[in-house]
């Protein structure tokens, strides 16, 4: 078999296997769920039920979604300049770390200047984090994906002795976990009463944000560039380590937020169980999103969705919850290959 | 206890050899699937899919090899996909393989939780003895060292011959290699570069669950969630720091596991009284980093490593 590219792929060509890379992660979570003993219908209604059928499962939903918007961003800006960043994850935890460190009371100061500067050490702590495999990468040559995920082992380590030790709430009855946050460092609720803070807007900024980037600056342009092909783009006078080393920042900051607005917003303290893999469920989130920083938004929102669902259903009907995962990683899989065959069309040779 | 004790200790070395068979299955499988052409992140998901697959088939009543060998199917199988996608459609190693490594763990996750819904604790079965080869184990601290291991250990290391044998000495490992080097040139001879490299990541997938399986059948007796622990990562820097070579990536994992088994002594000497126990499990991970650093200098790459060949093209 061979691959040739379509010239002028029509609507249908372009969206038509996404959406059934899409039906077919659904197909292959169905025929897990009946392998389970659970009725594929009932499973995806109670799934449906739990990620949006009260206002409960509602907000819960978009809680899930909020550092899932954030990993999906960081992946989406770095993936696409072929970055391979699979380091969300520890990222994640520098900002958590630094939000600790700056947010327990090492600074008595009123709540919004103490939340910036608290949300810019942050970036920048899950930015250097990221630099250092990128700067591996540039200067040596040495592959990003493997260093970024051998990262995620270290700098978790690294965070279990902190609340093992330095980081240790001496009130914590023994347990690893930190201080509480001051009120002050916390993240108010956008409403009074219901369970939704200020990160979701955070989240929805950053993703507006990362689209201006993307379409209408200088930056933008040029990580697009490095991405289709680097040796193009140097050839045309771009500054390539330059923009990947830019990139990186960018994707280590924007994960690092994930971590700030989890521990601002929503847990108060860190624990080391504060991520349940945000970091790599953000590739999923990234490439359902097709790299595009409004549809991290729409795909975070799915992917909650069916996290929280499948929680709820899980309890409901007994099927495994990991059955999400299962249908997340599928359309995964199933979604770069549309993305392939919306563009290319398979002959027979 | 002393450095020098622990290092001359037959106990020490033994512990390094048993933790370094895993390491030799899953790194010879990825040297399999690079010397192609392709890089196989999978490996971290195929391992933990090989370490329960083995595991269940021999709780299902299947003797100890024949959860070796469903262990090996396993990893074919997600080898298969894995080669599907990467080598005819040309998809990205790098995506592929991280949604092979989610889709083989979440399967397996599930897959457990469907076998043994009520369980708190994974039930154990008889894992694989340590075989005492006749004469070589009387040796002095050698003998106790590498002859009373289990038999799947000296299968890891038998293994390391025939990939080099194959590789070096065959025209299929002729074929593999060029593959990964000139995929041009083997199509000029009429070879199917696409059906070598997919053999070479299925097989390579095949090892690679079998390094899973020693974890359920050799080193413990039972399956925990985080028993692969990274476990996968490391094995693709061994294979960079053994420059692609069998017999160097075999040293490689010998020596890496020897790192592993002194920091686990090392924590119950004085030094592991003042320097916090984090520190001595980040050893391997930063390890692996420092051989990726120190080795990108005069690395061998294969030439059309992550190069995707499309028939026709030039």
């Amino acid at each position: 078999m061979r691959l040739e590219p379509i010239a002028n792929p029509g609507i249908l060509r372009r969206l038509g296997p996404p959406a059934l890379a899409i039906a077919g992660s659904f197909l292959v979570a169905s025929l897990l769920a009946l392998i389970a003993g659970g009725n594929p219908f009932a499973v995806f209604g109670a799934i449906l039920k739990g990620a949006a059928g009260s206002k409960f499962a509602l907000l819960e939903t978009l809680n899930r979604a909020t550092p899932l918007i954030f990993t999906g961003l960081a992946v989406a800006v770095a993936f696409r300049a072929r970055l391979w960043n699979i380091g969300a994850e520890a990222q994640l935890y520098a900002g958590a770390v630094v939000t600790v460190m700056l947010g327990t009371g090492a600074l008595h100061w009123p709540s919004l200047p103490l939340l910036v500067v608290i949300g810019v050490t942050a970036m920048l702590a899950g930015a250097l984090l990221l630099l250092i495999p990128a700067l591996l990468k540039t200067r040596f040559g040495v592959d990003e994906v493997v260093t970024t995920l051998l990262f995620n082992f270290i700098f978790l380590l690294f965070v279990s002795y902190l609340l093992e030790g330095p980081l240790k709430d001496p009130m914590g009855m023994g347990w690893p976990k930190s201080a509480r946050l001051i009120p002050e460092a916390r993240l108010p609720r956008i409403i009074d009463g219901l369970r939704l803070h200020w990160g979701f807007v955070l989240a929805l900024v950053s993703a507006l944000v990362l689209w201006v980037i993307n379409t209408r600056t200088t930056l933008g342009f040029e990580m697009r560039a490095v991405g289709q092909n680097a040796e193009a783009a140097r050839f045309a006078g771009i500054p390539v380590t330059r923009v990947i080393l830019k990139t990186a920042l960018l994707s280590g900051g924007l994960a690092a937020l994930a971590g700030f607005s989890e521990v601002a917003g929503l847990k108060g303290s860190l624990t080391l169980d504060l991520s349940p893999g945000y970091g790599y469920t953000g590739i999923v989130v990234a490439m359902l999103a097709l790299l595009h920083p409004l549809g991290v938004v729409v795909a975070a929102l799915f992917v909650a969705a069916i996290f929280v669902g499948a929680d709820a259903m899980s309890r409901a009907l007994g099927v495994p919850s990991y059955l999400a995962d299962i249908m997340l990683a599928s359309a995964l899989l199933m979604m770069v290959l549309a993305i392939l065959l919306s563009k290319f069309r398979v002959v027979r040779d | 206890m002393d450095l020098i004790d622990i290092l001359t200790s037959a106990a020490f070395w033994a512990a390094a050899i048993r933790i370094a068979s895993p390491l030799i299955f899953a790194t010879m499988g990825e040297l399999i699937c690079e010397r192609a052409g392709v890089l196989n992140l999978g490996i971290e998901g195929i391992m933990v899919a090989g370490a329960f697959a083995g595991w269940i088939a021999v709780w299902a009543g299947l003797p100890l090899w024949g959860g070796v060998a469903v262990a090996f199917a396993a990893g074919m199988a997600f080898g298969l996909l894995h080669a599907t996608l990467s080598v005819p459609f040309g998809l990205s190693q790098h995506v592929v393989g991280i949604g092979v490594t989610l889709l083989a763990t979440s399967l397996t996750f599930y897959t457990y939780r469907v076998v043994l819904p009520e369980v708190s604790s994974p039930p154990k079965i008889e894992a694989f003895q340590p075989f005492e080869v006749p004469i070589l184990s009387q040796i002095p601290l050698i003998g106790p060292a590498f002859f009373a291991q289990t038999p799947l250990t000296y299968a890891a290391f038998l293994l390391v011959i025939a990939v080099a044998l194959v590789l070096y000495r065959t025209p299929l490992g002729l074929a593999v290699r060029a593959a990964g080097e000139n995929p041009q040139a083997v199509a000029a001879q009429g070879l199917s570069v696409t059906a070598i490299r997919m053999g070479a990541v299925i097989v390579g997938s095949g090892f690679m669950a079998v390094g899973g399986a020693f974890l359920t059948l050799s080193a413990f007796d039972s399956f925990f969630f985080d028993m692969v622990n990274g476990r996968g990562w490391i094995c693709i820097a061994l294979v960079v720091f053994g420059a692609w070579k069998p017999g160097k990536a075999l040293l490689g994992a010998v020596l890496f596991a020897a790192f592993d088994a002194l920091q686990i002594r090392l924590q119950q000497t004085p030094i592991g009284a003042v320097v916090p126990y984090q520190l001595f499990l980040m050893m391997p991970y930063i390890l692996s980093i420092l051989a990726l650093v120190v080795m990108s200098r005069r690395a061998e790459v294969p030439a059309a490593l992550m190069v995707t060949f499309n028939k026709g093209e030039r």
